[in-house]
């Protein structure tokens, strides 16, 4: 226990605890060069960051990104999965692997190939949407829709992730629940309602969980994709965490970001947990 | 970083055999990460001896107090001759009065236009001035189709709107950077203009990464205009058709009343406080500014040198795309000399962004940057007070 209590000790506590005694200073690029230049501020990066309307946008916009985006993914895996575990699915194996490809992918390789796709004049998305009628969308250029621009292409990126941790699970429920379904008559409609969910359930609940706290530290997309913009519509809370800490320096104010962050999705969790809980024992 | 440290390789060889004993390593950075990288090695310990570093990026490292003032060794080296070099580029490298560093290239920002587009819309020769780039916006977008533009601003670029700015006489902060200006007459005119174009339709109101491929668009005619630097000479030379080679031109910029400034960019050469071997690497920065290895240099990537001496060579006297460049270098002016400017031009890009849009007024847009901006120099502020306090 010990050796390993250790290593935590150091490679995590002590790190966060220097951040956090950092979050309460101004630490810049002038306390860079001279330790003196270094002021304790107490909880006034708190306060300022509660009063700046970026981080409130930032926030806005990865809030915007896990409501839609999370039941976005994880009907897609789920879909992905039930149509993999189907007794109709031929060569299973090569679409787990294709399905799954995405998540293995170098992102900045498929961003620049989204980008393309995006293309307002040239890209395959306006052509396809072109062809039912619809006019070209703007999608990395509109404030508005460049966050669903976002969400798509994360969720493609992403789903095969929970995708095969679903289909396990479907693998692992007993066929005799489905036999005994069948003989009492149930559809596959009610089968799916009434052996798989409530057998899924805390899989479910898990991925779910994993899903959110990922989804709310979006940085990768935007950072590749769309560098914040257009009008900040994409900053999400990471991104504005890095802009603030690693372009400017603002390592004190960086820091509180992230305990902001951490202070958010550990509440979300612990909500998560409890609903779970409650759901169970009912 | 860049090019430039891809190319850079080709020119020590000859160093090294007039230097016997030195050995130079070659540690290449990509632009995109390089001010992070930099400034990491600077908390590590870890900087090099003779850096290549964006001009404005020096005040910064100024403020780190990681550069080594190069004021003796310039004064005693029969090479490097400030006078030779244009004023506002030799300028960005000083810095409360010391010298930090000396232009190795040369960056600024002039107009790239089609001229048989605008000959087609009656104009033999381009605008020197603003009353004449609006008659010859206006005059091309009357006769342009609907997809198409009289001039080409991307929104994700400050560098038209501060060489705009920086063509005002008032400056763009107040009491030695501790104060933002924006809301004086200077940069409220300035953003006008700016704004002026995307109202009347001249300029979509676009990203870089909404037009798809500029060349090819350029090539196409989308529009006639673009605010562009000297690496687009030997790109347009090279990705449009022999055919339309002569179809376009660079011109300086033109001014509220007459040719303008622009901004003064480019990389230094810097030798960082901490190394061991200054001497070694001011051999090494003496051997980067000869004229002949600066013709060199040129030839190799398109950078343009910052020495007027080096300009004389043949070739580039010959380059017509490059004239006028070295019109345009006689009037650059510097950004202001703060750590924070990098900051606070990002934040007047987002701003003038929301005015694009029409979410802010002029006005207001002015309002808004300048408390911005105070925000941002609060700590200048603080540490300048302290400083005269002791």
């Amino acid at each position: 226990m010990a050796p390993a209590l250790l290593v935590i000790g150091v490679f995590f506590f002590l790190p966060v605890l220097a951040a956090l005694a950092l979050s309460l200073t101004d630490f810049d690029i002038y306390a860079l060069a001279d330790l003196g230049n270094l002021r304790l501020v107490g909880l006034r990066n708190y306060a300022q960051l509660l009063q700046t309307p970026l981080f409130w946008q930032a926030f806005g916009n990865t809030l915007y990104f896990v409501v839609v985006g999370v039941p976005l993914s994880i009907a897609a895996s789920f879909g992905a999965a039930l149509l993999l575990h189907s007794r109709l699915a031929r060569c299973p194996a090569f679409f787990r692997t294709a399905l799954f490809a995405p998540v293995v992918t170098t992102l900045v390789a498929v961003a620049v190939i989204w980008r393309y796709l995006f293309n307002p004049h040239y890209g395959l998305l306006n052509y396809a949407l072109g062809r039912v009628g619809i006019p070209p969308i703007d999608w990395l250029g509109d404030p508005h829709w460049a966050m669903p621009a976002i969400i798509v292409f994360a969720v493609w990126k992403n789903f095969g992730y929970n995708m095969i941790i679903l289909l396990a699970g479907l693998q692992s429920i007993p066929e005799q629940l489905y036999e005994a379904a069948r003989i009492d008559g149930a559809s596959g409609w009610r089968q799916f309602r009434h052996v798989t969910l409530p057998v899924l359930a805390p899989i479910v609940a898990m991925v779910n969980i994993l899903t959110i706290a990922g989804y709310f530290q979006l940085f990768a997309e935007p950072y590749v994709m769309t560098q914040g913009g257009p009008l900040q519509s994409t900053v999400s809370v990471l991104y504005f965490m890095y802009e603030e800490g690693f372009k400017w320096w603002n390592l004190g104010s960086a820091s509180a970001v992230a305990f902001l962050l951490f202070l958010f999705i550990f509440c979300v969790t612990a909500l998560q947990l409890r609903l779970a809980r409650w759901q169970a024992a009912a | 970083m860049g090019r430039e440290g891809e190319v850079v390789a080709q020119l020590l060889p000859e160093f090294e055999r007039a230097h016997p004993g030195i050995k130079i390593k070659v540690q290449q950075l990509p632009w995109t990460a390089a001010h992070e990288k930099l400034l990491t090695a600077f908390a590590g310990d870890a900087t090099p001896d003779l850096c290549q570093l964006g001009n404005t990026w020096i005040p910064e490292l100024v403020a780190l107090n990681a550069l080594e003032p190069l004021d003796r060794y310039a004064a005693a080296s029969p090479i490097v001759d400030a006078d030779d070099y244009f004023a506002g580029i030799w300028d960005t490298n000083r810095v409360d009065d010391k010298l930090y560093g000396v232009p190795w290239y040369v960056d600024t920002r002039v107009m790239f236009y089609r001229r048989d587009l605008l000959r087609h819309a009656g104009f033999s020769s381009p605008p020197r001035s603003w009353q004449e780039w609006t008659q010859m916006l206006a005059a091309i977008e009357r006769q342009a189709a609907p997809d198409r533009y009289a001039i080409l601003l991307p929104l994700n670029e400050f560098e038209p709107l501060l060489a705009l700015a920086l063509q005002q006489d008032e400056p763009l902060l107040r009491e030695d950077g501790r104060w933002g200006n924006f809301r004086g007459a200077g940069f409220r005119r300035a953003l006008e203009f700016y704004l002026e174009m995307f109202q009347r339709g001249w300029a979509p109101a676009v990203a870089s990464a909404g037009i798809s491929n500029v060349w090819n668009e350029f090539g196409r005619g989308r529009f006639v205009f673009f605010v562009s630097g000297p690496w687009n000479i030997g790109e347009l030379q090279r990705r449009l058709s022999s055919a339309q080679q002569d179809t376009w031109m660079t011109a300086p910029l033109p001014g509220p009343d007459g040719p303008g400034a622009s901004i003064a960019g480019g990389s230094s050469l810097v030798v960082f406080r901490a190394s061991r071997h200054q001497e070694t690497a001011w051999r090494l920065v003496e051997f980067l500014s000869q004229p002949a290895v600066q013709r060199r240099f040129h030839a190799l990537t398109g950078d343009l040198p910052p020495r007027r001496a080096t300009w004389k060579d043949p070739g580039l006297a010959a380059d017509v795309h490059a004239r006028a460049f070295r019109e345009q270098l006689e009037r650059v002016k510097p950004a202001p000399k703060v750590p924070e400017w990098e900051r606070i031009a990002s934040e007047m890009r987002l701003v003038a962004e929301r005015v694009v849009h029409g979410q802010l007024s002029v006005g207001e847009a002015a309002r808004e940057l300048d408390a911005r901006a105070d925000r941002i120099l609060e700590k200048r502020r603080w540490l300048l007070a302290r400083r005269g306090a002791s």
